[in-house]
Order: structure tokens, then C-alpha cells, then sequence
């Protein structure tokens, strides 16, 4: 027998070789786990990218887009997106003293109509100067204009100017001239400042103009470029098209976003803390305590919402030149917190009758241990899917408050406020509407259903399940 | 398995949604029984009427709406112009407003206008709508109560010129003192407190409307409130009124000059101040008149080819400027160098743009009558030019009379109207561009902005000023040292001597050359800047004919209105 | 159950003062003078206007009367409409936002299981693709903007069809209530069809409708007795909410629809200071919610065996 000469090697455990088999993964702490879900859950991710993408045009838009909001072109009134920039160089507006007749032709007839209108110089956007025949036995003359023929039943159109002296013969257009095509039609008036039954009509193309200072301060010309009179040049670009004072839509929705996602992302904030303080204050300490703060809070939640909204707006009162976004904020943070703080107090309370807090102070856990590793986590969850339920309300009132007159004061921009004076030029200016409203709807949807995912995802009950 | 789940659950899946379509139709009609219910409901409580079409001339009924509630239709207390409007067809007065704008006999049939007072003779056949004759006593009891101060009328101020008006309406006298008394039934006395040159259009106002004392009392506080609380004099009388919704006119049977009078019903069953739904309304062929309308509709008006028509509401615009000296705006140099930057017209053609507004020159509007023709005519505007070069160097002399370093940032107060808040962003962009002046837009609700500018805490003001007659007084007085509504306090002792010249004056060369001063000396000391004589474009269905529109009275005024056949 | 009911009516109670107080304390704190207007009046009216709504007295003798005068159910007098109490106002226009304010809740209530149980069961497939773009809409467009458009669509469509279908504006007749309350009830409805659906998801796959089916139920009776009965509960609990957010919601479409609403004369009441309007309007919604949120609470423990009231 051969001697078994042992060493210490021998006596080491045989390596394992292969693994048993077993079911791991990696350890996923909730806020990984919360992740993960959120990332399986198509449409909350989109609605991620989209709030992204909003605060992202909210922030460095206007660094992008360095356009001042408040700038008026009263070149470019409501001009829509994609509108024809076209504009000839003129020499500057000069005021016009007119054509007066020396007299007007006595007639024994009934009141005619004048042969023909003149254009006394060729119609823009600066003036539009008519001249014509005196009619024989006319008081007066009533200037109208029109974007459409008016026959064949003589709607005429805008009554856009009135003339008490038969010989004054010319009128001078400037009312809200555009590029577009006018007709004019003169009627003469009888002896009782009544129209006369027929009337002249001219057809007028307006061109755009502008003058060579205004070209080159508003850079419309390459610099060292003196522009030349009767040159082409491009109008400044608006992308989204110009508001009722020649604003630039693009800018204004940027800085609206800015009034709107403000307060619709610090209202919700700053509600929802005071509403973690109370609730939890009242979940902790309990008792008496618990119950006035409770009923307290209660008598908050039934105040008539916007009634008071509307109330606390006036009571605090907007100073010259501010925007009134600070009384918003404080009215709806006043209203709006009693609901984040029955939430948090329920979840305190529930949380602190669960065996793993018990289990925790046995093994002599701190309160502020508790606080933090057990009753923050589980909670925020919530928290969180209160805050991104709220930001869309919250815009909300904004647009109602606007609509109403009660909304931040001129000339602060807020998509609320857009939109109502979207609303009046509805049918002739759609794109004034559209563009606010669209931008408040794709918002509102985007937290609605990141809230969903949210939800989904940071419920702890739902983790459990699956 | 699986397939058998899916079989299954498509077969449940259709048999519920048979089911749901069953529930929603059930639900359907059990919707519709449910308005049904409801309407029963509300009918048992008030009155309904059907609502025709804007015109129906087989009844002689035209179809209108009003911008809001009348507050109440007591004459002495009605400020609105929506109430005096209404009291215009239910009420007369001594004199009435003609077709024609004139003034014309009302109640009184003749009458007599004195250096020291007047004399009215009222019509026999003038009768309250329960058949009571209207005597001179009923216009005494209307008066005294209008001056009396437990009364508290805002438009006390208008029966000033009647003799002890305004200590009454002070406290210092009792109601009895009042300088007018009814000689016998039909004949009514008039003292005034100094020679008068327009007491006639004075009358016509609807606070010297009369009221009968035994139906005022009889009401306890309630006069006006209702259609029950009032009775009617004038050529309509109202035979509904629900709060809110519904104002019914019919053709008063008792009037004296019924013949006149060819509609027999305004009905007017919508109240709304929302632009947009007054003109779908009209659209929709439910009204027939739409008696303004905004920049932003007449685009689509145009296109529905319905006839605008404007007038001047008689009313002028202005910034006005706070005179107390520790506001910056009492600096000259600085209103100065407002006034010259500042282009009324591109202010009504590109931001208002709305035809029949008019470029704003001076306080006093185009439209007042001078001593031949028209006052502007007689007395023209001094011209202002706009000259950016020399509205710099007015600044700079402001800032040093003030002390600034940098232009400074003034105060610019607005009611929350949307037209008011875009003038106000013009301006703050038109004197930002053009001055680098920060002007901070100060906007405020009706009462309010009321507040602020009564207290004087603000430097400018978008500020708007309505005729309560057609004389220049109405507007040169408003700048007078004393005038309770000269909130900016201008004080100007020439200017001051000028207004109690053209009060107490009864020879129109003498007047309207004083108010001419007035013009010249509110342009000199840049008094205000004037922005825009109001005029409003509206509406009319083609068949309503005789509609009458104007800037002294009631207003939009269908009392001479009628269907035209075609 | 009566003591629960006690409870609730007394805490009521409570909640009412507290909002008639936060109100007066508020109004109080309003910046502006209900008094002034446009022409300037002299001291003696002044003095005279303050004494007529007691506005010449210290504040808190302004409350102790304000307050015994409302626990006398008196609201006082309007300042604008000089001779017309608060409580005529609220008497002649409350039964309107009320009517409105029941058909929209009624509509939402309907459309909203009705929808939602559609889009459940064909869930993912066409109709539910449909309809919930449009509760998508429902939720996320401004409801001003829906009030406007709704309004244009009648204008159009009467045009089209030559003569008028349905009123544009205005109140008085059957056919005004039923487009305001269609546009009043969409938010909630879209909202309830959302909530409606995810209920009966969860019903549609839960265990006692399986055993129902293998038990050889007819289809008719598991879907009538089993899903939607028990997917309906969570919506009614959301009802109580839903009423207050109508009731004020109706603000917009009385102002767009031209409708003589408590809603309209409160914007109204708030542009002239009126006082006593708008602290009695106040009141009386605060009053109203605070008893709806009490009745749904007990209807709920009617319809819902599981819940004990006490």
C-alpha cells in the first residue's frame, strides 16, 4: 500500500464547478424598477419626451428664436403662417391734402353716380388715394370698401368713410391696409344725407411697401446694403404667423409657455409640500391634533373652487406693471393643497400600521430613519402622480381665468390668455387660435398620460402583481 | 384554450354591445324625458315664450338682443346706457329725439325757454299705461326725487341747473326747495340757478322723466325692479321681463302719438356681451340687429355680404395725464414729448381698425354744432406734427427738471376690456420704442380702475368721456378745477374762467369762442392726448328700416323703426 | 345611519360658516369701492349710499349683521341693481344653472359608462381607437374653446340644412338646453369614460365573471348583473366632484351661449364689486356643494353594500 501522504491542498474544497441552477436577478431598487416599467409603457414615454420637448421650447427657445414677443410689426397685422412676404421699396408717407372741386355742377335730375374713380398715385399698403368727378346735385359722398364684388345686390362693404362737402372729391385710405385686393365704391348723398341708389366701384390691388429706413432697421437688407427705390425685398419672417398687433406668434408661445408651465409646474409644487407637511404633521402627531387639522383642511376643500379663485384674484389686486402670475400662483396654492394632505396623511397612517415599520423599530430603526428609508419612499410615489395630475388642471384654470378677464395682465403672454383673444378672430385668423389652444391640449395630454404611466409604475401594489 | 376564451368572450362581446345600444337608446329618450321635465318644471315658475325669427311682419315683431340686463328701469337712478335705451321706448319726457336726431315735442306740447327759467304746457292727451292723464305733478314728484340725496342718483348732477339742485343735493335744502312747480295739471314751472343755453336737451334726459308718486310709493322700494314695478308714458310699454333673459316691448295702445309708432312688438329674448354670439345669432337669422361689432368680424361680415352701416356713439378717447405735483406727469415737457410721438391715426387704422372711428385732435368732437355749422369747423384744431427729434428733447428736459438719470417708468391705467388693454400695448410699445420710457400697463376691473382714478394713483389713463348733451359744455367742463370727474385735478385758472364763462352765457358767439379758448389751452398745456372719436359699425337685417342711432339719448332707437315690405 | 346623517348635516353647517366667513373676509380685503362710479357724486349721497348697505359701520358689526341676517336666509341687496334682492337673483337664476347643470351630469353620467364599457370590450380594437381620441379631446381642449366651436358648428349646420335646427343662443325653450349641456358635460364625460373603462378591464377579467360564464349564465345576465353593475361603482364615487366642477364649469357656457345663469350674473357681479352678490352667490354654491357632497356620500351607501355609513 502505497503511503497516502496527505497535504493541505487535499483538504481543499473541491471547486464547484457549475453553477446549480438558479434564479437571480440583479437587485433592483424602486426607483430602477419604477424606471424599467415606465420604459415598457409606450405611450407614458412619449408623453416623457413630449414634457421634455415642451420645457425644452419653454427654456432655450428663446434663445433660439431671439425675436422679442413684445415687438409690434404693424406692417404684418394677423398675418398667417406662410404668408407672401413681397414688399417694394417706396420713398416715406407724406401726408396728402386731397382734391377739392371749385364747385359742383348743379343738376335738375336725380342724383347719378360719379363716371369714374381715379387711383391718384398707385395703391399700397402706406395709402390708397381715390379721386373722382364731382356728381352733379350730391351733398355728400359715403366711401366703401370691400373684399368682394359688390354687385350684383350692392352689399358695398365697409363704410369706411363719409364726406359732408360735394366738393370735396378724394379720399385717403388707411385703415388696415394689406396686400390684397380692394373694391371701392363711391355713392353720393341727397339733400337729406340719404344715399343715392347708384354707385361707381374700382377695383384695387394693394401692394406691400415699405420705406427704405424701415428696411434697413428692420434688416430686411443684407448690412452696407442701401436699398434702392422700387427694389424687392422679404418683410420680416414670422413662422407662425403675427397676433392682432403684429407680435410673432412663435415668441409669444415660447414666453406664454413660460407663464403657463410656470405656473403649472410650480402651483402643483408648492401645494403639494404643504400638503406633505400638513398630512404628514397630522399623520404623525395624531389624535386632537389630527382631528382639528383634518376639519380645517376640510372647510378648504369646500370652498367654491373658482369662485374663490376669481375672489382671491381681485382681493390681491395686480399693480402697474406686473403680470399678477404671483396672485395666481398664491390663490390656487391657498385652495389646492387640502387635497395633497388628507392624500399624504392617509398614506402616513396606513403605512404606519404596515408589519415591515413595526419590524423595523423592533430591530431599534430611528423615527428619522423611518421617515426616511420607509415612509418618504412609499409615498412619493403617490406624490409624484398627484403633482403630474395637477399640472394640467392647473393650466387649466389659467385658460378659464383668461377667458373670463381675470387672467395675467398685458402684455405677459400666457396660452390661456392667447387663446381667448385667439377666440374672437376665430373664422378670419384661425392660426391666432390654433396654435395656443394645440400647444394647452398637447401639454394637458402629455401629463394626463405620464401620470398613467406613472401611476403604473410607481405602485407598489402593482409591482407586487404582476 | 385560448381559442375557446376567445370565442367565447367575442360572443359576450357582442351580445353587451347589443345591450349597450339597447341602454343608450333607452338612455336617449330617457335624456330627452328628462328636458322635457325639466322645462315643465321651470315653466310652472316662470314665463316662456316661443322666440321667432329677427323679423316677422305679419305681427309686426322684430327680434333683437341686448348687451345686458337693464340694472333697474327707474329713471332717476339709470346710468347705463342699455337702461336709457329701454326707458327711451317705455318712458317720454318733456321732449323726445326725433327720427331725425331733432329734439321734438314729448309730453309737453309747447313750451318756453326764459333768461331765468322755463314753461312747459304738457299735452292733454298724455297718459300713463293704466290710463291716468301725465300731469306737471309727476314730473315735480320724478325731479325732487331724483335730487334728493337719499335717493343717491349718480345723475343728480344733471337737474344742477335747476334752481337749489345742487344744495339740495348737498343736504343743505329740502326737495321742496327744488325751482320747479306745477302751476295746474297741465302746466309746469321751471326755475333755473343761472341763465341755461340748453335746458331743452337737458329734458329730454331720461332722469326728468316722470314718475307718478302714488305708483312709486305703492311699489315700497321696488320701483323699476320689474315689469310690474312700472308704469309706461311712452310708445311702448314692457309686458315682459325676465331677469336676465327676456325683455318683451309691445306698442303702448295709450300713447298720444300711437299713429307714429308702426312695430307693434320688440322682443328682446338674448343678452349677451359676447361678440361672437351676437353675430351667429344674426347669422342664424334670430335677431336683427347687431348693434356693434368687432375689428375681427367684418371680415366674415363681408363675406356674408350683409350692409354695415356706422355712426359716431359720440364719445371721445384720451390719455389722460394726473396733474398732482408728485406725479412725473405734471411735468410739461414730459406730456410734451408724449404728445409729439403720438399718431392717432395709425392708432385707429392699425390697431383699432375699425371704420367710423375717428382720429382723435381734441376734447371736443367733430360732431358739436358751433354757431352756423359744425364747432371744429368754426374753430379748427391747432396742428400738432409729429416730430421724434424735438419729443427727445423734451424729455431730456424733463428728466433734468426731475432729477431722473433715466427715462423714467410711468403708470398707465386700463379697465380690463380687450380693446382697452391693446390700445394700452400699443402705447407701452409706441413710448418704449420711440422715448425708452417704461410704461407699466396698470389693469384693473370696472370699479377698480373707477377707484384709482378718483383717488388719483396713476400718471396716464386710457380714459373715455359719453355726452349727457349735446353741447361742448358737456366735454369743456370736464377739465373745469371743480368737476368732480376731472380725476388728473388739472387746474387752470384761465381755462376755469372760460368754462363758468360758457355756463352762465346765453349768446353762442360768446360760447363756442370760449370753448374755443378751452380747445387752444388744453393743446398747450398738453392737457391730454387725444386718441379716438368712437364709432361703432353695425348690423341691420335688410327689411328693418328706420333703425336711429346717436350719441346724445337713447340709443340704438326702434321707435320710428318699421318693416319694410320687400 | 340618522346620526350619521346628523353628523354630516351639522359638520355642514360648520363648513357653511367657515365659507360665509373666508368670503366676507375676502370681499373685505378687495381693493376698490363698490360705491364709486363713473360720474362723481358729492359727500351727502356718499353718506347716504354707505348707510343703505351699512357700509359706514366698524367691520366686525358689518359681519355679526351680515351673519344673522344670512342665518335668516337674507342675502341683502344688490349695490348694481339698486332695487332687486340677492335673493331674487339667486331665486330666478339658480333653476337654470341647475337644469343645465342636471343634464350635463346626467349626459356625462350615461355616455360616460355607455362609452366606457364599449371601449372595454372592443378594447384595442377600432371603436376603441375612436372613441378614445375623442375623450382624448375631451380632456385636453380648454372647454371655452369647445363652448366657441360647438356654437360655430350650430351656426354651420343650421345654414346648411337651411333653417333652424337647433337655437344658436339664448334660454326658454326645450331645444336651448340641449347643446350648452352636451358642451357642459363633455369634460366629465370623457373623464368618467376614461375611469369607466379601466374599471370594467378589471371586471371584464375577474374571477366571478369566469365562474359566472362556467356556471352556463346566459351572456345578457353576466354582463347586466355581474360587469357593468360592479364597474358603475367607482364612477359614482367620482360623482360628487364631478357635480361641483360642473356647477362652476357652467360659467363658460352661460357666457358663450348667452344662458341668464347664476354663473354669468357672479363674472357680472365680480367686474361692478358688487358686494352682496357676490358674497351671497358664494354662499349659497358653497351651501349647495357642501349638501351634494353629503348626498352623494349617502346615496353611495345605498348602492354599495360594502360601504357602512357611520
Amino acid at each position: 500500500m502505497k503511503d497516502l501522504v496527505l497535504i493541505a491542498k487535499d483538504f481543499a474544497p473541491i471547486a464547484v464547478e457549475r453553477e446549480a441552477q438558479s434564479i437571480t436577478r440583479p437587485s433592483l431598487s424602486y426607483w430602477q424598477d419604477a424606471w424599467l416599467r415606465l420604459k415598457t409603457n409606450r405611450r407614458a414615454l412619449i408623453s416623457l419626451f413630449i414634457v421634455v420637448g415642451l420645457l425644452v421650447f419653454t427654456i432655450a427657445g428663446p434663445w433660439v428664436w431671439t425675436i422679442d414677443p413684445a415687438a409690434q410689426d404693424l406692417d404684418q397685422l394677423s398675418s398667417p403662417p406662410g404668408a407672401n412676404r413681397r414688399a417694394i421699396i417706396v420713398t416715406p408717407y407724406l401726408p396728402w391734402s386731397g382734391i377739392t372741386a371749385d364747385s359742383v355742377p348743379i343738376s335738375g335730375q336725380t342724383i347719378g353716380a360719379t363716371a369714374e374713380i381715379r387711383l391718384a398715385q398707385p395703391a399700397t399698403t402706406q395709402a390708397v388715394r381715390l379721386e373722382w368727378d364731382p356728381v352733379p346735385g350730391a351733398t355728400g359722398y359715403r366711401v366703401y370698401r370691400n373684399l368682394y364684388s359688390p354687385a350684383p345686390d350692392g352689399a358695398l362693404g365697409l363704410p369706411i368713410g363719409e364726406i359732408y362737402d360735394a366738393r370735396r372729391i378724394s379720399y385717403e385710405d388707411l385703415l388696415d391696409l394689406r396686400p390684397t385686393r380692394f373694391w371701392y365704391s363711391i355713392v353720393a348723398t341727397d339733400e337729406l344725407g340719404q344715399e343715392v341708389a347708384e354707385y361707381t366701384t374700382l377695383v384695387v390691388n394693394v401692394i406691400r411697401v415699405v420705406t427704405v429706413d424701415e428696411a434697413i432697421s428692420d434688416g430686411l437688407v443684407g448690412p452696407n446694403v442701401v436699398p434702392k427705390l422700387g427694389d424687392e425685398v422679404f418683410v420680416k419672417l414670422h413662422p407662425l404667423g403675427t397676433d392682432y398687433l403684429g407680435r410673432d406668434m412663435l415668441a409669444r408661445l415660447m414666453y406664454g409657455a413660460r407663464v403657463s408651465l410656470f405656473i403649472g409646474i410650480i402651483a402643483p409644487l408648492f401645494f403639494v409640500l404643504i400638503g406633505i407637511l400638513y398630512g404628514s404633521a397630522a399623520g404623525f402627531i395624531g389624535g386632537r391634533v389630527d382631528q382639528f387639522l383634518m376639519r380645517f383642511a376640510d372647510f378648504v376643500v369646500a370652498l367654491p373652487f373658482l369662485l374663490f379663485m376669481i375672489l382671491f384674484k381681485i382681493a390681491f389686486g395686480i399693480g402697474p406693471g406686473e403680470s399678477g402670475i404671483l396672485p395666481m400662483l398664491v390663490a390656487l396654492i391657498v385652495l389646492s393643497w387640502p387635497a395633497t394632505a388628507r392624500l399624504v396623511r392617509g398614506q402616513i397612517l396606513q403605512i404606519r400600521e404596515e408589519a415591515y415599520i413595526a419590524a423595523s423599530q423592533l430591530l431599534g430603526a430611528k423615527t428619522y430613519y423611518l421617515i426616511l428609508r420607509h415612509m418618504i419612499p412609499n409615498t412619493l410615489g403617490v406624490i409624484l402622480v398627484t403633482i403630474t395630475f395637477a399640472v394640467p388642471t392647473v393650466i387649466f384654470v389659467e385658460a378659464f381665468l383668461s377667458f373670463i378677464g381675470m387672467g395675467v395682465a398685458p402684455p405677459t403672454p400666457s396660452w390661456g390668455s392667447m387663446c381667448n383673444e385667439g377666440i374672437q378672430t376665430m373664422l378670419n385668423h384661425p392660426h391666432e387660435l390654433i396654435f395656443p389652444a394645440l400647444l394647452i391640449s398637447i401639454t394637458v395630454l402629455a401629463f394626463n398620460l405620464l401620470g398613467d404611466g406613472l401611476r403604473d409604475a410607481l405602485d407598489a401594489r402593482m409591482r407586487s402583481r404582476e | 384554450m385560448n381559442n375557446l376564451k376567445s370565442g367565447t368572450s367575442d360572443a359576450l362581446t357582442r351580445t353587451a354591445s347589443t345591450q349597450l345600444i339597447w341602454l343608450g337608446l333607452a338612455a336617449t329618450i330617457g335624456f330627452a324625458m328628462l328636458m322635457g321635465l325639466l322645462y315643465w318644471v321651470s315653466s310652472l315658475t316662470g314665463s316662456h315664450t316661443t322666440t321667432l325669427n329677427a323679423i316677422d311682419a305679419e305681427s309686426g315683431t322684430v327680434t333683437l338682443l341686448l348687451r345686458t340686463e337693464p340694472p333697474q328701469l327707474d329713471s332717476t337712478r339709470a346710468t347705463d346706457s342699455v337702461s336709457i335705451s329701454v326707458l327711451g321706448h317705455v318712458m317720454e319726457g318733456l321732449l323726445r329725439f326725433d327720427e331725425n336726431n331733432q329734439l321734438a315735442p314729448g309730453v309737453a306740447e309747447r313750451w318756453e325757454i326764459r333768461e331765468d327759467g322755463a314753461t312747459f304746457w304738457l299735452r292733454p292727451d298724455a297718459r300713463w299705461s293704466d290710463g291716468v292723464p301725465v300731469t306737471a305733478h309727476d314730473f315735480v314728484f320724478a325731479w325732487r326725487t331724483a335730487i334728493s340725496p337719499a335717493t343717491a342718483s349718480e345723475y343728480a348732477f344733471i337737474l344742477y341747473p335747476v334752481k337749489n339742485g345742487e344744495s339740495i343735493n348737498s343736504g343743505n335744502l329740502p326737495v321742496e326747495a327744488l325751482g320747479v312747480r306745477a302751476v295746474n295739471n297741465q302746466t309746469l314751472e321751471v326755475e333755473f340757478e343761472q341763465p341755461l343755453a340748453y335746458f331743452e336737451e337737458l329734458v329730454a334726459f331720461s332722469t326728468y322723466h316722470p314718475i307718478r308718486e302714488d305708483f312709486y310709493h305703492s311699489r315700497e322700494g321696488r320701483y323699476g325692479a320689474d315689469v310690474d314695478d312700472l308704469l309706461y308714458n311712452g310708445p311702448f310699454e314692457m309686458t315682459l321681463w325676465v331677469h336676465g333673459a327676456h325683455v318683451r316691448l309691445e306698442k303702448n295702445p295709450d300713447y298720444w302719438g300711437r299713429e307714429r309708432i308702426r312695430l307693434n312688438v320688440i322682443d328682446m329674448p338674448y343678452f349677451t356681451t359676447d361678440a361672437t354670439s351676437a353675430l351667429n345669432l344674426f347669422k342664424d337669422g334670430k335677431v336683427a340687429v347687431v348693434d356693434y361689432l368687432g375689428a375681427e368680424q367684418l371680415n366674415e361680415v363681408l363675406q356674408q355680404r350683409w350692409q354695415l352701416k356706422r355712426f359716431g356713439d359720440g364719445s371721445v378717447w384720451f390719455l389722460a395725464f394726473n396733474f398732482s405735483p408728485d406725479r412725473i406727469t405734471s411735468n410739461w415737457h414730459l406730456r410734451k414729448a408724449l404728445q409729439l410721438v403720438t399718431d392717432p391715426s395709425e392708432l385707429v387704422n392699425r390697431v383699432i381698425k375699425l371704420p367710423g372711428n375717428l382720429p382723435g385732435e381734441s376734447l371736443f368732437p367733430v360732431w358739436l354744432q358751433g354757431v352756423n355749422t359744425f364747432f371744429r369747423q368754426e374753430h379748427p384744431v391747432p396742428k400738432i406734427e409729429l416730430n421724434l427729434e424735438a419729443a427727445r428733447e423734451h424729455l431730456e428736459i424733463a428728466m433734468e427738471e426731475l432729477g431722473l438719470d433715466n427715462p423714467p417708468s410711468i403708470a398707465l391705467l386700463v379697465d380690463d376690456s380687450p380693446g382697452a388693454a391693446k390700445q394700452a400695448e400699443y402705447f407701452q410699445n409706441l413710448y418704449g420704442s420711440q422715448l425708452g420710457l417704461d410704461i407699466r400697463i396698470d389693469r384693473q376691473i370696472f370699479k377698480q380702475r373707477l377707484a384709482k382714478m378718483q383717488n388719483q394713483d396713476f400718471d396716464l389713463a386710457v380714459y373715455g368721456w359719453g355726452p349727457d348733451f349735446a353741447d361742448p359744455l358737456t366735454f369743456g367742463e370736464l377739465f373745469a378745477s371743480w368737476n368732480p370727474n376731472n380725476n388728473g385735478r388739472f387746474n387752470n385758472t384761465e381755462y376755469d374762467e372760460s368754462v363758468r364763462l360758457a355756463q352762465s352765457s346765453l349768446n353762442p358767439q360768446t360760447r363756442m369762442e370760449a370753448f374755443a379758448r378751452q380747445q387752444e389751452i388744453l393743446i398747450e398745456e398738453v392737457a391730454l392726448i387725444p386718441n379716438y372719436e368712437r364709432g361703432r359699425v353695425y348690423i341691420t337685417d335688410r327689411r328693418l328700416q328706420g333703425v336711429v342711432r346717436r350719441a346724445v339719448g337713447p340709443d340704438p332707437d326702434y321707435t320710428n323703426a318699421f318693416i319694410s315690405s320687400d | 345611519m340618522y346620526s350619521y346623517t346628523l353628523k354630516r348635516l351639522f359638520q355642514g353647517l360648520i363648513t357653511i360658516w367657515f365659507i360665509a366667513t373666508a368670503t366676507f373676509v375676502a370681499m373685505h380685503s378687495v381693493p376698490g369701492d363698490p360705491l364709486i362710479n363713473e360720474r362723481g357724486v358729492n359727500e351727502e349721497i356718499r353718506r347716504n349710499l354707505e348707510e343703505r348697505y351699512g357700509l359706514d359701520r366698524p367691520v366686525l358689526e358689518q359681519y355679526l349683521i351680515y351673519m344673522s341676517n344670512m342665518a335668516k336666509g337674507d342675502f341683502g341687496i344688490s349695490f348694481t341693481q339698486q332695487n332687486r334682492s340677492v335673493n331674487d337673483i339667486i331665486r330666478e337664476h339658480f333653476p337654470v344653472s341647475a337644469t343645465l347643470g342636471i343634464l350635463a351630469i346626467v349626459f356625462a353620467g350615461i355616455g360616460g359608462v355607455l362609452w366606457g364599457a364599449l371601449t372595454a370590450l372592443y378594447r384595442n380594437r377600432l371603436p376603441d381607437v375612436i372613441i378614445m381620441f375623442l375623450v382624448i379631446l375631451g380632456i385636453s381642449v380648454p372647454s371655452f374653446v369647445i363652448a366657441a366651436i360647438g356654437q360655430l358648428a350650430l351656426v354651420s349646420l343650421n345654414g346648411l340644412v337651411g333653417f333652424s335646427v337647433l337655437p344658436v343662443a339664448g334660454w326658454g325653450t326645450v331645444l336651448h338646453m340641449l347643446v350648452p349641456s352636451l358642451v357642459l358635460g363633455l369634460g366629465t364625460m370623457a373623464f368618467l369614460t376614461r375611469l369607466m373603462r379601466s374599471s370594467m378591464l378589471e371586471i371584464i377579467s375577474a374571477d366571478f365573471v369566469r365562474t359566472a360564464y362556467s356556471k352556463g349564465l346566459p351572456p345578457t345576465r353576466i354582463f347586466m348583473k355581474h360587469q357593468l353593475r360592479n364597474a358603475i361603482l367607482p364612477v359614482i364615487t367620482v360623482l360628487g366632484p364631478a357635480i361641483a366642477a360642473i356647477t362652476t364649469g357652467g360659467f363658460v357656457v352661460e357666457l358663450v351661449f348667452a344662458i341668464p345663469g347664476l354663473g354669468r350674473f357672479f363674472v357680472q357681479a365680480v367686474q361692478q364689486l358688487d358686494y352682496t352678490v357676490i358674497m351671497g352667490t358664494t354662499v349659497f354654491y358653497g351651501a349647495f356643494l357642501v349638501f351634494m357632497v353629503i348626498a352623494v356620500d349617502l346615496i353611495y351607501g345605498f348602492v354599495d353594500p360594502r360601504v357602512r355609513l357611520e
